[in-house]
């Protein structure tokens, strides 16, 4: 023990295990310590016979290791094969749980750690530094000193951990390593998941083991297993609830721990309080990030926020001195990117500074197209001094943020984008300017943006079409910020989230309100304004209330409620873009009307009495706020009277309107509604689909809810703010032209965007082989016909060549989703194929209005 | 650079013209794609009255055209059908004849373009319903045993059968949804499967314990397949030889006459059984209304082809034998 080792490098996924294989390779005195008893633990739990994935193809591989797509078995067994080849020094079963410096403390380099309750109080605990060598210690309680360490432990992270009183008992437990061992006992399984059902099933499978297993379970239950258990797969929890009516084990719905006791639980049902027996819990209940570890380390992030990496200089060093960080942690998702670091890491630790990036040729293509020969150095710089919110990042933060990003120029007079093209990127601008033309009849009226300043906000924050033209004014090149790399970019620089925050406030204002006003009218106004987070359902208005303030919906959309009769009745749904608030602060009064959330939202809130100086003083602003006025007083009125001759009608508009919302109508773009007193079954929707996507339909017609004889099908929803884009490695998720959200053909298959995405409209399914044509199978039976040919089907007609490369990718799943029939002359197929008319596709904004009261007959 | 007319307001015109990348970068630009068209539909028109009856009022004003024709313009009395008026209305009816198959095309061959197969329906629908009018003028009110009345008579058996179609698709529809929803929520046909499948295991393993002539009753009902049953069975949706309820039944009988014990396996069997029973109604309630939904297209769609068959014999007959 009293070695101490020159690197240490802490776990061993395709980072850690890169690394030390260079190591060893170097003859450098190392050692790679892993906390299971395998390798690269996240790969080990892809699922069996998973196709891996070697993306982006462009990038070139520098690993002593070899890494090629192919099945995950035959990965895990080179890489070990290898391992055992170079002579690395591995150690499993080591978890690491702290690092500490052994030399003398570090002056002035204290870490600031911001811990977060959970009713949003904060407490700031401050953590000195010490020089290497580090002290690792395990949680068998063994030390390991290095002078280096090399921190490669991925962001899969530790498995949430209980929170109620007694959840620190030792019989709560969160893994389960042999279901067959447990005997006799009463077990209570928290989590639904699938990990939890499998724990479950296990546990209960035989009855000789002589368990009780009760499965808690928060939602309600409901005949769709998707809803009642949304985290898991459909088989998995279908075998659940079999197991429940066999009786093998119990579900419980609508059902939380409130208290652990030794032998006891108290458990929270729909009809109050239980307490039963239990002797061992085991939760499932998802992990946490590992940042609290890191943090502990004295690694500093680059923000509070969830998505923030740690900030590291070019060579990959934290914040403590001798301490690196790579792979996934450092915010690379993809194994060869981790690969890579991990080689060039030890290069840098062995004194190597002149080593070139491996990502170097990927950023040479993008730049390749710009005037000016300059080196892919030398555009970093060009665009970190010139544009504005780029000023404080590092040259490793900047390699990462353009491989995300876009360099292009412009000739003056170029369209960069138009009005209404959708689009959720940024624009800035590092060389020449741009103007947004304001009137889209009249092509003088523009409004110039210079050098160095960002345009495009409104989309990237809204999800919304583009509001304006914008042309380049001079010969100009402009960085197209993807959303990914635009959320990435306010994480890590907190400056650039406050920059882009207040121009995006004062742009909002100012297209909103038009006519006319300059940005020094409003100056006193944005000042005023503050940017405030909305919880789904929460008002930002009540009826009755005083207040005069104006909300600008940022992000997110409201719905407009007022009491009639002593219901609320639905009046109108607001998308972000549009603002409340005015009536009371241009007639004075109480409110009118609640304006609520439909989903988590962000509003602008303006001061009223400063706003009310600036319509004072602009009366062309004041018509037309008083002419946006009437028309929503107009509607409110319409429903009101109606409400008292068609009572029945109305409410259930109102009803309804709040069951769309409910099936996520308030964050969506574009999505397919089936009237069901249309429809007739003929499933030509989903033939259409599968016709015209490559055989798999996108949509599950008669899975989904309805309410009042309107059926929202499983279907994609082309959210705002997609959450399936949340988490994808390869960044494969985009939004189209036509506004829609799809998946392109680097998608690696991992599923992560099928868990995110909150409707359950991915699947993970393999294309089909082509059919024979409509015709011969008309005539002479050929082939399955139209629509999704059967498993059966595809599995006979599949041409396995017998070549494995070939064979696997026929076989390999992706993530197939609706994309809107994007770039198919006619628009979406299910809608022109539908028989009846049953099927539209429609945006919230234009369906959720009161003409429905008519057209729908509601 | 073009951009996509996408927003109710703009129609399907393009907002501006379809123009090559003009630029010297050959980093690439966001696609914007040129020729792409799309008619926006969102709100629930249904196909009788799409577009406001366009294709009702088209069809009733040439129907009405055709009678007043037919009234007064004078004409020979014997063989109508090779006046010109008769030749005119033979190569209409003809015509429309083919045009009214081509939907079945229409219907499964998912190619790009504007078309919508509700417009397609609606033409199909009314012009389908002035055949009547197109064909019996055009036969003169001449009918015999032979072959033009045939034709003519497989053409009504079309349309009344496509009339008898109007009429499930208008009344059938909300009950198959209502059918398929319970207190818990929506279930899927592949769900309901699912779950029968899931009923027939816990039978099988609740079975184990029973004496051998209770597991034959019980072996019995798991040996059905949900989908057996003729068409009298599906449309009607009575199956009275269902094994299911025999099992219960026979179970019930025999349980009466035993004395009552604790944790009889037979009770277990019993409440899964019913489970099965309520999962098959509903099951065959929903195959029963999708069966009203898909029947009359067995009539409607043979016949056509006889329909055709007959009239090329019609056409053959009368040039080469008139
Ligand atoms: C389902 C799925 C499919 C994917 N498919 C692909 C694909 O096809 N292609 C692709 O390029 N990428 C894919 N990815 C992404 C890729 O797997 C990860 O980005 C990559 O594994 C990250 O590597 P890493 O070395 O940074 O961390 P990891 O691979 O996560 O490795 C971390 C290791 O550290 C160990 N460890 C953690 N904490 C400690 C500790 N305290 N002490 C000791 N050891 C510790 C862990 O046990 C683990 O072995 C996929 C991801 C998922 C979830
Ligand atoms: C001689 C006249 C007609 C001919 C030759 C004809 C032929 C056809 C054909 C070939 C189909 C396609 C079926 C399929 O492939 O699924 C069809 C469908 C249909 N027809 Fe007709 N038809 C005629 C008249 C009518 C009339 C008069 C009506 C109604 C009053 C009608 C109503 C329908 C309907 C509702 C469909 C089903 C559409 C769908 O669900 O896709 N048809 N017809
Ligand atoms: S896949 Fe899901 S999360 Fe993504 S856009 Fe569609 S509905 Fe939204
Ligand atoms: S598209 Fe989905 S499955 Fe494919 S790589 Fe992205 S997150 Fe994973
Ligand atoms: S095509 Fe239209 S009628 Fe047929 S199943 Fe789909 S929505 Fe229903």
């Amino acid at each position: 023990m009293s070695e101490v080792y020159k690197v240490a490098i802490i776990g061993s996924g395709p980072a850690g295990m890169s690394a030390a294989g260079h190591a060893a390779k170097l003859g450098l005195n190392h050692v790679l310590l892993e906390k299971t008893d395998h390798l690269s633990d996240t790969i080990y739990k892809y699922q069996k016979g998973k196709h891996v994935m070697a993306t982006p193809s462009q990038l070139i591989l520098r690993s002593d290791q070899e890494f090629d797509a192919g099945k995950r078995e035959d990965i895990l067994k080179r890489w070990n094969d290898r391992t055992g080849e170079l002579g690395v020094n591995v150690k499993y079963n080591a978890d690491v749980k702290s690092i500490k410096g052994t030399g003398p403390a570090i002056e002035g380099s204290v870490q600031k750690i911001v811990s977060r309750a959970r009713d949003g109080s904060s407490t700031v605990t401050e953590l000195q530094r010490f020089a290497p060598p580090y002290a690792l210690e395990l949680t068998s309680g063994e030390t390991i000193l290095a002078e280096t360490v090399i921190l490669a432990i991925g962001t899969q992270g530790n498995p949430n951990l209980m929170r109620c009183p007694g959840s620190d008992l030792p019989h709560v437990t969160y893994q389960l390593d042999d279901p067959y061992a447990v005997l006799d006992q009463h077990i209570i399984v928290v989590g639904t998941g699938d990990a939890g059902i499998e724990n479950a099933r296990g546990l209960a499978e035989d009855p000789a083991q002589g368990n009780v297993v009760t499965v808690l379970n928060r939602a309600p239950k409901s005949t769709n297993v998707r809803e009642s258990f949304p985290t898991a797969k459909e088989p998995n929890a279908l075998s659940l609830v079999a197991d429940h009516e066999a009786k093998k084990l119990t579900i419980r719905y609508e059902t939380e721990t409130k208290a652990v006791e030794p032998g006891w639980i108290t458990l929270t049902t729909r009809d109050g309080e239980e307490r039963i027996r239990c002797d061992r819990i085991i939760a499932r209940i998802g992990s946490a990030p590992p940042r609290g570890f890191v943090e502990a380390c004295g690694i500093e992030f680059s923000s509070a926020d969830r998505l923030a990496f740690p900030t590291l200089s070019p060579v990959f060093e934290s914040t403590a001195p001798g301490i690196f960080v790579i792979g996934a942690l450092a915010g690379y998702p993809l194994i060869k990117h981790c690969m890579n670091q991990g080689y060039d890491v030890v290069e840098f630790i062995n004194g190597n500074t002149s080593l070139k990036p491996a990502d170097e040729p990927l950023l040479e293509a993008k730049f390749k197209g710009l005037p000016g020969r300059r080196g892919v150095d030398e555009w970093l710089e060009l665009l970190r001094s010139n544009i504005t919110i780029l000023n404080s990042m590092s040259p490793l933060q900047m390699r990462e943020f353009m491989l995300d990003s876009d360099a292009r120029a412009y000739k003056k007079g170029e369209v960069i984008f138009e009005k209404n093209d959708p689009g959720s990127s940024l624009f800035a601008i590092a060389q020449g300017s741009v103007k947004v033309r304001i009137d889209p009849k009249d092509s003088s009226k523009v409004v110039p943006i210079g050098q160095g300043l960002i345009f495009g906000e409104v989309g990237l924050i809204s999800g919304r079409r583009r509001g304006a033209t914008v042309v380049a004014a001079e010969d100009a090149i402009c960085v197209e910020i993807s959303r990914n790399a635009a959320l990435k970019l306010q994480s890590q620089v907190p400056s650039a989230k406050k920059a882009i925050e207040r121009i995006s406030t004062e742009r909002q204002l100012l297209q909103m309100f038009g006519s006319g006003l300059a940005p020094d009218d409003i100056r006193e106004v944005v000042d005023s304004a503050k940017i405030v987070q909305v919880k789904a359902g929460e008002a930002i208005i009540t009826e009755g209330d005083e207040g005069k303030d104006i909300f600008v919906i940022r992000v997110g959309s409201m719905i407009v409620e007022k009491e009639v009769g002593g219901k609320p009745v639905f009046l109108s749904y607001l998308p972000a873009g549009s603002y409340v608030g005015e009536m009371a602060l241009i007639d004075g009064g109480q409110r009118t009307a609640t304006v609520r959330a439909a989903i988590k939202s962000e509003v602008i809130r303006v001061d009223g009495e400063a706003f009310d100086r600036v319509l004072q003083s602009k009366p062309a602003l004041l018509d037309r706020a008083r002419k946006d006025m009437e028309l929503r007083r107009q509607t409110n009125a319409f429903i009101e009277s109606r409400k008292d001759s068609f009572s029945g009608v109305v409410d259930l508009y109102s009803e309804q309107a709040k069951f769309l919302v409910a099936q996520g109508l308030g964050e969506a773009t574009d999505v397919l509604l089936i009237d069901e007193r249309l429809c007739v079954g003929c499933d030509n929707c989903e033939k259409a689909c599968a016709d015209s996507h490559d055989g798999l339909s996108r949509l599950d017609r008669e899975a989904g809810k309805s309410f009042a004889h309107l059926h929202v099908p499983t279907s994609c929803r082309h959210c705002e703010h997609p959450h399936c884009m949340a988490d994808c490695p390869p960044n494969a998720i985009h939004r189209g032209p036509d506004g829609e959200v799809f998946i392109n053909d680097t998608c690696i298959g991992c599923g992560n965007c099928q868990r995110n995405c909150p409707y359950g409209v991915i699947r993970m399914d393999k294309v089909p082989p082509k059919k024979p044509s409509l015709l011969s199978w008309m005539f002479f039976g050929n082939g399955p016909g139209p629509g999704e040919p059967s498993y059966k089907w595809s599995k006979k007609n599949t041409k396995y060549t017998g070549d494995p490369a070939i064979d696997e990718s026929l076989d390999r799943k992706k993530a197939i989703k609706c994309d809107m029939c994007a770039g198919i002359d006619g628009g979406p197929s299910c809608v022109r194929a539908c028989p009846t008319g049953a099927a539209i596709r429609v945006a919230p904004d234009e369906f959720l209005t009161v003409s429905r009261l008519t057209n729908e007959g509601a | 650079m073009a951009s996509i007319a996408h927003g109710p307001d703009q129609g399907d015109q393009e907002t501006a013209a379809t123009t090559e990348n003009s630029t010297t970068t050959r980093s690439p630009k966001p696609p914007r794609r040129g020729k792409v068209r799309r008619d926006r539909v969102s709100t629930h028109e249904g196909f009788l009255t799409h577009k406001n009856g366009r294709w009702m009022k088209i069809s009733a004003l040439l129907a009405a055209g055709l009678i007043a024709l037919y009234i007064f313009v004078p004409l020979p009395g014997q063989h109508f059908g090779s006046s010109w008026l008769g030749y005119t209305l033979g190569t209409v009816g003809a015509l429309l004849i083919l045009w009214l198959t081509m939907l079945g095309m229409r219907k499964r061959a998912i190619t790009p373009g504007r078309w919508s197969l509700k417009a397609w329906t609606s033409a199909h629908v009314y012009l389908g319903l002035t055949l009547i009018v197109v064909g019996t003028l055009h036969s003169g009110f001449n009918f015999a045993w032979n072959v033009h009345t045939l034709a003519w008579a497989l053409m009504m058996v079309v349309i009344i059968s496509g009339i008898f179609g109007i009429w499930v698709y208008a009344t059938l529809p909300q009950a198959l949804s209502a059918n398929r929803y319970d207190e818990d929520g929506a279930i899927t046909e592949k769900q309901m499967i699912e779950s029968l499948r899931s009923l027939d295991r816990q039978i099988h393993d609740a079975a184990q314990p029973l004496d051998p002539q209770s597991a034959a009753l019980v072996e019995q009902s798991l040996d059905e397949d949900p989908f057996a049953g003729n068409f009298i069975n599906r449309i009607t949706g009575r199956y009275p030889r269902c094994a299911t309820r025999h099992a219960a039944g026979e179970l019930r009988k025999a349980r009466a006459y035993r004395p009552r014990v604790a944790d009889d396996p037979v009770d277990k069997i019993d409440a899964l059984l019913t489970r099965k029973e309520a999962m098959l109604g509903r099951m065959r309630r929903h195959l029963k209304l999708k069966s009203w939904l898909q029947a009359w297209l067995y009539v409607h769609v043979p016949v056509t082809f006889a329909l055709i068959a007959a009239l090329s014999a019609h056409i053959v007959s009368v040039f080469f034998y008139w």
